[in-house]
């Protein structure tokens, strides 16, 4: 009931390339709906190829691609041959809307990879789950080195550059500070990098493969620990993709806590990476301002649901924990306090030439890059492009988001400042939610009561994004005809980006690598799953 | 040359044993004042000595591709920084060990600790290393010839060609006719300290980030007493430069009667008050230090050679003013 309004008519535009007029392209939907899977289009594999690419082409992108089982399916005639069938969601930030098209493959399909470079990575994760070959993928190995049959993690061919002047330099997956696992092979010339290579899959914990036939009681949990830093969006996009299925609106004033939780992770998160910039170009009292700060946004989670990394706060329908008059206005006391000292962290680093020289025209990445990696979240935004699902593919009934921040030149120093301006337009939309919250009455809105596992729709498929700190989170969640989860697929933002720093250091110093990296702070295990 | 005297030679062996002691507290310092204007506690002042302390009571370990070059690198380090060290006057305390050209081998004798250093890293095969080996050797063939020069304008100017006499001996009269060119070259000398000794802006001492070090990539694979070795000599190198700035940042000699070495009576209580005055100096030194790396922000690796050029060019304007 409540999912068909999100169920527009197939869409009739893109019957170019000479395919049956009356075969519809795909199929329309909106963040944070449901549509019954047999709705979705299943395409000939040269339809969806053609859709797919001049979608893209058009300024589409694509924010999910995954293979499934065909015996998951309700078989369809077309299916007869067909072992596995090929799931595009497509969405495009102008129009805001979400594409879904599927098409049956069997054992192998043309690589789009070559001239749709954001496809590689979901190539090979198809590759690497299933076994479908994408022909003519130009770099086909391994991204998470499942445990199952494949390589040791790690052991793959990595590019090479031959020559007397070469040197090759590899570090981690151990590395110097106490973070996450992953290895780099920089190829250089002297100091300068021609190619870095990344090999990640250190943390797999295989995600995906826990929720099959879910949901279940500890799944909530898992979805808390996808990438700890991004607590709030992955358990949010994970709410709302159930809550989708289980065609259940979520409580009105449970969405605004969620983001109001959602803008405290951005602002613990952002300023932290503001503080390790600056540690990372030597400048420390930037450095030791803003660890406190971190820890003062964090302790605001804390003091809502009384775990700084926001855990326990989300649940399918709601929020666990309300908040009531006197914590609103403490909350908006700190907010302003800890804003203000913040914003002075930061104009220290700003004002001294020192660290604008160290900052730009370091890590650049071009907006036609961007573009064709299909980046998202602060590290697109900072090479110019307008990409924040808040603002283009919003999740329905919450208020105006925060000011859409965008940079230009996509430099370290442009990273910075796009996350500088994301804290002040955060802090802006806070108070502002704050002070509606004071203007409701009083009394504790109902939230939801520690649920029971959800009773989904058998056969529905729904997308969920969630702009989190780092980027956009997708959660694709797909039902059996029994209503247990056939599929859930999960994109965080590091997906999309770690290319972008790998194509950031290309004709760099190898020195600045650390201070790329940095300013991308992208998730491992937010990638590995 | 200087006529040696007891109660001299005393200071000199007393001043050469309280520099040994104290260089590792200007690190301590120069921490100290980080953390402060950071806003934080701070490691303790003593912090270097509980680390070599700790480290000599340690099993050193070596990487299985080394050799014997990794095992005398440390030695040699001290070795030749102590070398160098008795060389240097405290002030108007004449050095140890002088004699006319040792203005150039103790250079020769950094420069010779440095090569040792380099060859222990080169010697581990590892890429971090070899890396900062390439810079260090880079950056220091821009360094040296700076540290000479400088030192040579300061002989032409006192036409003297012993450190005793050109950094310890300087009377008042002739500090004060040639102040601009010792200002000139204190500041030369003090970016060369920065480079030299691994500070910000050219270099993070405290950072963790191999990709980016210098002097730190390179010692990465020592351990143990050898380690220790290379902490202490890392601080008897910026004991060498803080207290060469300090020899002719201020007219020392002569303006307490010092220089006037025919007053025997008052020597205790000279000797005293000249090395207190340098030992003052050396500590704002360090302080100094402390809060250019509290404001500033690393340079991107490709810029430094401009801070050498900047060097280089108070250097030169030091010897311009020579000819007024």
């Amino acid at each position: 009931m409540a999912s068909s309004m999100y169920l527009d008519n197939v869409s009739q535009q893109g019957q170019a390339g000479g395919f049956p007029s009356g075969t519809p392209d795909s199929l329309q939907l909106l963040n944070g709906g449901a549509v019954p899977l047999q709705a979705v289009p299943q395409l000939s594999f040269s339809h969806f190829s053609h859709w797919l690419v001049n979608t893209v082409r058009n300024g589409g992108r694509v924010i999910s691609f995954f293979a499934l089982p065909a015996s998951c399916f309700t078989p369809s005639e077309k299916d007869g041959e067909h072992t596995h069938r090929l799931i595009a969601i497509l969405a495009s930030d102008t129009s805001g809307k979400l594409h879904a098209a599927t098409a049956g493959v069997s054992g192998r399909y043309t690589s789009f990879a070559k001239h749709t470079p954001q496809m590689h990575l979901f190539e090979r994760e198809i590759y690497e789950k299933h076994g479908i070959t994408p022909e003519g993928h130009p770099w086909l190995k391994p991204v998470r080195f499942e445990k199952t049959g494949g390589p040791e993690i790690g052991d793959t061919d990595f590019f090479h550059i031959y020559g007397d002047d070469i040197h090759e330099v590899s570090v981690g997956p151990i590395h110097a500070g106490v973070i996450e696992c992953g290895h780099f092979r920089f190829q250089c010339l002297g100091e300068k990098v021609l190619h870095l290579e990344i090999s990640l899959g250190y943390h797999h914990r295989g995600m995906e493969s826990l929720l099959r036939n879910g949901p279940y009681p500890r799944t909530l949990a898992l979805m808390e620990t996808i990438a700890g830093d991004s607590t709030i969006a992955h358990t949010w996009a994970y709410c709302t993709n159930m809550e989708a299925l289980a065609d259940a609106a979520p409580s009105p004033r449970g969405q605004l806590v969620r983001a109001l939780a959602l803008e405290l992770e951005r602002l613990a998160n952002h300023t932290g990476d503001m503080g390790a910039l600056a540690g990372d170009i030597g400048f420390l009292p930037t450095l030791s301002y803003c660890g406190r700060l971190r820890g003062d946004w964090l302790n605001m989670s804390a003091m809502i649901c009384g775990s700084r990394f926001g855990r326990g706060l989300l649940v399918p329908g709601g929020v666990l924990h309300d908040l009531n008059h006197s914590l609103v206005l403490r909350l908006k006391e700190r907010m302003t306090l800890t804003g203000k000292d913040v914003m002075g962290a930061l104009k220290l680093m700003w004002d001294s030439s020192s660290v604008a020289a160290r900052l730009s025209a370091v890590g650049s990445v071009s907006v036609e890059t961007a573009l064709r990696l299909g980046m998202v979240g602060v590290a697109a935004r900072a090479s110019g492009l307008k990409r924040d699902a808040r603002h283009s593919l919003p999740l329905p009934d919450l208020p105006t988001p925060p000011d859409l921040c965008v940079a230009s030149a996509g430099d370290v120093y442009s990273r910075a400042k796009v996350r500088h301006d994301e804290i002040a337009a955060s802090v802006a939309f806070c108070q502002r939610l704050l002070t509606d919250f004071l203007d409701e009455d009083g009394e504790d809105a109902v939230c939801a009561e520690s649920p029971a596992i959800p009773t989904l729709m058998p056969e529905y498929l729904a997308v969920s994004l969630v702009e989190g700190w780092r980027g956009e989170v997708c959660h694709v969640g797909i039902t059996d005809d029994s209503g247990r989860l056939a599929a859930y697929t999960i994109a965080d933002p590091s997906f999309h980006n770690w290319m972008g720093l790998a194509m950031a250091l290309r004709g760099q110093q190898i020195s600045d690598f650390p201070l790329c990296n940095k300013s991308f702070n992208l998730s491992y295990c937010g990638h590995d799953l | 040359m200087i006529k040696p005297y007891p109660a001299q030679y005393c200071a000199s062996i007393a001043c050469l044993l309280l520099s040994l002691l104290l260089a590792p507290l200007l690190f301590g310092i120069i921490n100290r004042v980080k953390a402060k204007v950071a806003g934080r506690q701070g490691r303790p002042l003593l912090q270097l000595y509980f680390d070599i302390n700790k480290l000599l009571r340690k099993n050193s370990v070596y990487p299985q591709t080394s050799t014997r070059f990794f095992r005398i690198a440390p030695v040699a380090g001290v070795a030749a920084a102590l070398a160098a060290l008795l060389m240097l006057p405290f002030g108007g305390v004449p050095a140890v060990l002088s004699f006319p050209g040792d203005f150039i081998v103790m250079p020769a004798l950094l420069a010779f600790s440095r090569y040792m250093l380099i060859l222990a890293a080169l010697d581990t095969g590892s890429a971090f290393e070899g890396m900062g080996a390439a810079r260090e050797s880079l950056f220091s063939a821009m360094a040296e010839p700076i540290l000479i020069f400088c030192l040579m304008v300061l002989a032409y100017a006192s036409r003297e060609y012993s450190l005793s006499l050109i950094l310890g001996g300087l009377p008042a009269t002739l500090w004060l006719a040639e102040w601009p060119m010792y200002l000139l070259l204190a500041i030369a000398l003090f970016l060369l300290l920065l480079v030299e000794n691994s500070r910000i802006p050219v270099d993070d001492p405290n950072t963790h980030l191999e990709l980016t070090m210098i002097h730190e990539v390179m010692i990465l694979d020592h351990s143990g007493p050898d380690l220790a070795l290379l902490e202490y000599s890392a601080s008897l190198k910026l004991w060498i430069f803080c207290l060469i700035i300090s020899g002719i940042a201020i007219p020392q000699a002569g303006v307490w009667g010092f220089a006037e070495r025919s007053s025997p009576a008052g020597s205790f209580p000279s000797f005293a008050l000249e090395a207190g005055t340098m030992l003052l100096m050396i500590l704002c030194i360090a302080a100094l230090v402390g809060c250019v790396e509290s404001a500033m922000a690393r340079l991107r690796l490709e810029r430094v050679p401009q801070v050498l050029t900047l060097a280089g060019s108070f250097a030169c304007l030091a010897a311009l003013s020579l000819w007024r």
